[in-house]
């Protein structure tokens, strides 16, 4: 696999900086067809992947725990004096589930899983670059590609809707310990207006675009982790570069994947 | 009558951008023999020691192991050879998420079909030959520098290959362990009868390991002989490299 060199200057110049860019692009693009090309050769590796969706996923829990609860509660506590206002309280339930389930879910969990997990595997797989593990592997016979890249990306894809999934739950849940801050609301008028409010259609979309985000955030970090080079400071820029470019794609496909849902299910919008 | 030649290089080019780090190197490796390679930081020693296990892909010439040219050969190919390679790395290069026991038995998973026993008896061989049964449940952070080299080392040999290659195996370490890295390195040659090549600053190990030296400058091969006579050598350069081994002689 023979991927662009990028030009590293601590005083780069504007030509380098579009350069970078475009061979950064351009480096990616060749490394998910790279992806493509071996994700169906075996060996599969499957322990490989249950163990780092062991390590990337479910030690992810913690912190989406409390974006989940905090997402739901600040989402339903500002919106509440809006919707007092018009004396559309009741539709509390219904614009909070909507909200989360539809986007704010999906997307800030996808934006904290590339916080976590791009960065780590970066700064993991760069490690293993420049200490020359990653040659040690290539000498010894065995793909690292196919090892160290294969099984994080599916681990990255398989674990955000997962992940994504126990957000919404956990938002829903934190917009009625809002509610029931700001006013009296039984849980089973809540529970009825969520799930009256929430058809199959919205669901769909914003569970099937996680499996796009967490292929974003497995193979972005292990790009930059596979390609670093110059020592420690490699790492670092590895590291930090994956979580700017992972969110940065985030951001990107969900504007592409929102229109493409709306094309496909008028009805949405 | 067979050919006794395991490595052959014929007009070997290398270069990064305009530096040409290897210009027109040819060279050969024979079969059993410990084979050094001497020269300055960045003359492209260890460049040399890539583009043999195909790690780096040359501008021009062949290198022939076994009389198949590596830098043509197709991955799979590639990693046939490289089943039968075992490469030393300078800064050993264990895999720091796998512990000592993990570390050996990778490549014996990744590329072979032993038994379970089987490898684990290969497992205890190998950190025999390098002293440090002791050592099988820790992780590389817990090791000290001579001993990542000990068992990297170790995992190389675990295979059993026909030939080695080593990076620089005593840099870092102090003149004691640097001693005995390279009588190791000697012994396993000799019990294991492998071919090595070893790419090194270090007089002393060299003189220990070395049947053949060749020198790098320029990128050139700039001598080639034995050890005796490099350092004896009347080459004002040379003897300039060698004088504070001479001086600790």
């Amino acid at each position: 696999m023979n991927l662009p060199q990028l030009k590293f200057n601590k005083r780069a110049t504007a030509s380098e900086i579009i350069f970078n860019f475009f061979a950064s692009i351009g480096g990616l693009t060749i490394f998910v067809l790279e992806f493509f090309k071996q994700v169906f050769i075996p060996p599969y590796e499957i322990s490989e992947i249950k163990k780092h969706m062991d390590e990337l996923g479910v030690k992810t829990f913690p912190i989406v725990s409390v974006t989940g609860l905090i997402i739901g509660l600040v989402l339903a506590l500002q919106s509440w004096p809006v919707l007092a206002r018009f004396g559309a309280t009741d539709f509390l339930p219904a614009m909070v589930s909507l909200s989360v389930v539809r986007e704010l879910g999906p997307v800030i969990t996808a934006l904290i899983f590339a916080g976590r997990v791009s960065s780590g595997i970066g700064a993991e797989l760069g490690s293993m670059r420049v200490t020359e593990q990653i040659d040690a592997m290539e000498v010894s016979a065995i793909n690292p590609f196919k090892y160290l890249v294969v099984t994080r990306v599916i681990a990255t894809t398989m674990i955000l809707p997962v992940l994504t999934i126990y957000v919404v739950f956990i938002a829903i849940i934190g917009g009625y310990i809002a509610v029931i801050i700001a006013e009296s609301m039984s849980f089973t008028y809540y529970q009825n207006a969520v799930i009256n409010a929430i058809e199959f259609g919205d669901f769909i979309p914003g569970i099937a675009k996680t499996f796009v985000f967490g292929f974003i955030v497995g193979i972005v970090g292990a790009f930059k982790g596979f390609t670093a080079e110059g020592g420690t400071e490699g790492v670092g820029r590895a590291s930090t570069t994956a979580v700017v470019m992972a969110s940065l794609l985030i951001l990107i496909f969900d504007m592409i994947l929102v229109k493409i849902t709306m094309w496909l299910w008028p009805t949405l919008s | 009558m067979a050919d006794s030649k395991l490595i052959r290089i014929e007009n070997l080019t290398k270069r990064f951008g305009d530096l040409i780090v290897l210009d027109d190197i040819s060279m050969h490796v024979d079969y059993g023999e410990n084979f050094v390679v001497f020269g300055q930081s960045g003359t492209g020693k260890s460049v040399l020691l890539k583009c043999i296990i195909g790690l780096m892909k040359p501008e021009a010439g062949i290198i022939l192991i076994k009389d198949k040219n590596v830098i043509e050969l197709k991955k799979k190919e590639l990693n046939k050879i490289r089943k039968n390679v075992g490469f030393l790395f300078q800064g050993a290069a264990l895999y720091d998420s796998m512990t000592v026991r993990e570390n050996l038995e990778f490549p014996l998973k990744k590329n072979f079909d032993f038994t379970q026993k089987e490898i684990d008896e290969k497992v205890i061989t190998a950190l025999k030959h390098v002293s440090l049964e002791e050592a099988i449940d820790k992780m590389p952070s817990e090791l000290s520098g001579g001993m990542k080299k000990r068992i990297g080392l170790a995992r190389s040999i675990i295979t059993e290959p026909e030939l080695m290659l080593y990076d620089e195996p005593t840099t870092g370490l102090d003149p004691i362990t640097s001693k005995e890295i390279s009588e190791l390195i000697l012994n396993l040659q000799k019990s294991l009868n492998m071919t090595s090549i070893v790419v090194t600053h270090d007089l002393i190990c060299a003189n220990i390991i070395a049947d053949r030296a060749i020198f790098l400058r320029d990128s050139k091969i700039s001598y080639e002989g034995s050890i005796e006579e490099l350092v004896k050598s009347e080459d004002k350069f040379l003897r300039n490299f060698f004088s504070t081994e001479i001086i600790k002689e």
